[in-house]
């Protein structure tokens, strides 16, 4: 179990942590969330000891680690660009925690051949970090880490650098292992589609806070504030209210009322269909449909509707700055978050 | 004008061309390096080699062999191999605490560190007799000494290896240290087994470089060195004296050991490194 208690750190003006807390639980999967610049990755590398806060206190199984180096805190490290010991072998580095920590050599043997079997890396073995793809790389280091049996994870935007196929096969990956392996795992990412498909929790951080902390689930359907809506899903403005596209619902006449729109622009992206309208104070609302509804709706451009919002929705109301917070939009992938 | 020359390949053809990557070197570039390499390098050691010879393998071996010549040659060479060792350690230091220092004053430091190259050799010995000489105001005498043209050496030659090594160490990964720390490795596991090895090449390189420069180095330690044959005489000083008694043979033949002796560190040096570079590209 990780406890981060009120950590607060500065880099000269500015203010990475504003007193965090964060208890990740033992044997969960937690993911930091949030754009790049809220102080995800200063927090997880505070945790693992390679940065020091100015103020707070962690600890690790009730332990207080604060002041004790990363050698000492029984930490795995997995960072966004592998961290490769280039002049070793894949065997060398994932035996290298062990070497130093002089195990007998039957051991050393016995446990990397083992972590190289469970990560698909057993015919690599005697290549070198450079013959090897990034998923792979990603996956030694992940073996490297875990060789030691730390008591906590860390993964530091472990799948940023990887193209878009290879980091969901990792992701999918990556949560079976850990399902395997019950450590103790707390994953830094800015995207929301791999928080939501790998975590059994997330913290969601901006500007330095923790905004929000709980299930994938409950942070979608009950965001606590417009910035957490916002940043796991896509979010509609309708009036006052913030809905999610597909919680939008369209009625062709104005029997029940609703906010009056029209047809921008029908958009097929196969099974589901993005309609795009416009209020008639001028502000632009997308719909998510299936195929189904739109074909029974026939909807096309320049139609006059009426919108909705579907009763299960519970986002809160949109604060007078709503619009500038709603749509933060997935950071570029590979960007090196502070 | 015919048709053929409308299509890119006949014309290309027509004019003899063939077409150069990009990026690459055409033969007229070659050609150029090549004629300029053999002019201003190639020619010059073929002279002195063939001078070498001029009395034959037995003459060249007699002139080498002399007791003052194979003594210079010795000296020469062991006191080479000192400096460009102590020069790893401290060239290594100095960028390391360049590289990974903050302090005032960082710039300045800097910038010290290439006088010894832009200073004329000259004028580095007669900065060090001031010190070490005679009258020496810090009351260090070594004037003539060996310790002196190891001194004068280093000074001369330190700048090779802080700065084949600085470039390389602001390159490191401090990603694969901290992984390493996290792993359990004190701070000089990691710069034996993590650091070290990748600064490997550029030390060679750098060792390579002050050996090379020491082993021909003249003007440092003309006036501090004292040339006392059997003590202090260096090749570079037997080289000149051969040639003031008029044995060009001799000096010839004494500058084509030192030549080949450099050779041979280099080969072996660039060999070495190249050889602890190879997993770093994964062939």
């Amino acid at each position: 179990m990780i406890t981060v208690d009120t950590v607060s750190k500065r880099f000269g003006e500015y203010t990475a942590l504003d007193a965090v807390s964060l208890e990740v639980p033992e044997g969960s999967l937690t993911a930091l969330l949030g754009p790049s610049g809220s102080g995800k990755s200063t927090l997880l590398r505070i945790i693992g000891g390679l940065e020091l806060p100015d103020a707070g206190v962690i600890r690790i199984d009730g332990e207080d680690v604060t002041k004790v180096p990363p050698q000492r805190r029984g930490i795995g490290f997995v960072f966004q660009h592998y961290a490769a010991f280039r002049h070793m072998t894949v065997r060398d580095n994932v035996a290298f925690g062990l070497t130093v920590r002089k195990q007998p050599k039957a051991r050393i043997e016995a446990r990397t051949s083992e972590l190289l079997g469970i990560v698909g890396l057993a015919g690599y073995a005697e290549r070198y970090p450079n013959q090897l793809s990034g998923g792979q790389r990603q996956r030694m280091a992940l073996a490297r880490a875990l060789a030691v049996e730390p008591r906590v994870l860390l993964l530091d935007e472990p799948f940023g650098a990887l193209d878009a196929k290879v980091r969901a096969e990792l992701r999918e990956w990556l949560r079976r292992l850990h399902e395997e392996v019950e450590v103790t795992t707390l994953l830094v990412t800015h995207d929301q589609e791999e928080a939501m498909s790998i975590a059994d929790r997330i913290a969601v951080m901006d500007n330095a806070r923790i905004e929000q902390v709980g299930g994938p689930r409950e942070l979608y359907d009950r965001p606590a504030n417009p910035f957490v809506a916002g940043f796991l899903g896509a979010v509609s403005q309708l009036g006052d209210r913030l809905v999610r596209p597909h919680d939008i619902l369209i009625e062709t006449d104005a029997l029940d009322g609703g906010l009056e729109a029209q047809v921008q622009r029908v958009v097929h992206l196969g099974f589901e269909v993005r309609v795009e309208l416009m209020l008639t104070d001028g502000a632009e609302v997308s719909a998510q449909l299936t195929r189904q509804t739109v074909d029974e709706l026939e909807l096309a451009h320049g139609d006059i509707v009426w919108l909705h919002a579907a009763p299960t929705t519970v986002l809160p109301d949109a604060g007078p700055d709503a619009a500038a917070t709603v749509d933060p939009g997935p950071e570029v992938a590979g960007e090196r978050a502070a | 004008m015919s048709l053929v020359t409308h299509l890119p390949g006949a014309g290309v053809r027509k004019r003899g061309r063939r077409p150069t990557a990009v990026g690459g070197v055409g033969p007229l570039g070659l050609g150029v390096a090549m004629l300029w390499l053999s002019l201003i390098v190639l020619l010059p050691l073929a002279a002195v080699t063939t001078r070498a010879f001029d009395n034959g393998l037995i003459g060249f071996w007699d002139a080498i062999n002399a007791p003052a010549a194979r003594s210079a040659l010795i000296l020469t060479t062991v006191i080479s191999v000192i400096v460009a060792l102590i020069n790893v350690v401290a060239g290594t230091l100095i960028a390391w605490v360049l590289v990974r220092d903050e302090f005032p004053g960082k710039r300045f430091f800097n910038a010290l560190i290439d006088l010894p190259f832009a200073l004329p050799t000259i004028v580095a010995s007669i900065v060090l007799l001031t010190l070490y000489g005679p009258r020496s105001p810090i009351n260090l005498e070594l004037n003539a000494t060996r310790p002196a043209l190891i001194i004068a050496l280093l000074f001369v030659t330190l700048p090779f290896v802080v700065r084949s090594v600085q470039p390389v160490l602001i390159e490191v990964d401090r990603e694969a240290e901290q992984a390493a720390a996290s792993l359990g490795a004190s701070n000089r596991t990691i710069f034996r087994r993590i650091v070290l090895p990748a600064l490997g090449p550029a030390l060679l390189g750098g060792a390579g470089l002050a050996f090379a420069r020491a082993i021909g180095e003249f003007g440092s330690i003309v006036l501090i060195g004292g040339g006392i044959p059997y003590e202090t005489e260096v090749a570079s000083q037997y080289i000149l004296k051969q040639i003031e008694v008029d044995r060009p043979v001799n000096a010839a033949a004494v500058s084509v050991a030192l030549l080949a002796i450099s050779f041979i560190v280099l080969l072996i040096l660039r060999t070495a490194a190249a050889r602890s570079r190879r997993h770093e590209t994964g062939s």
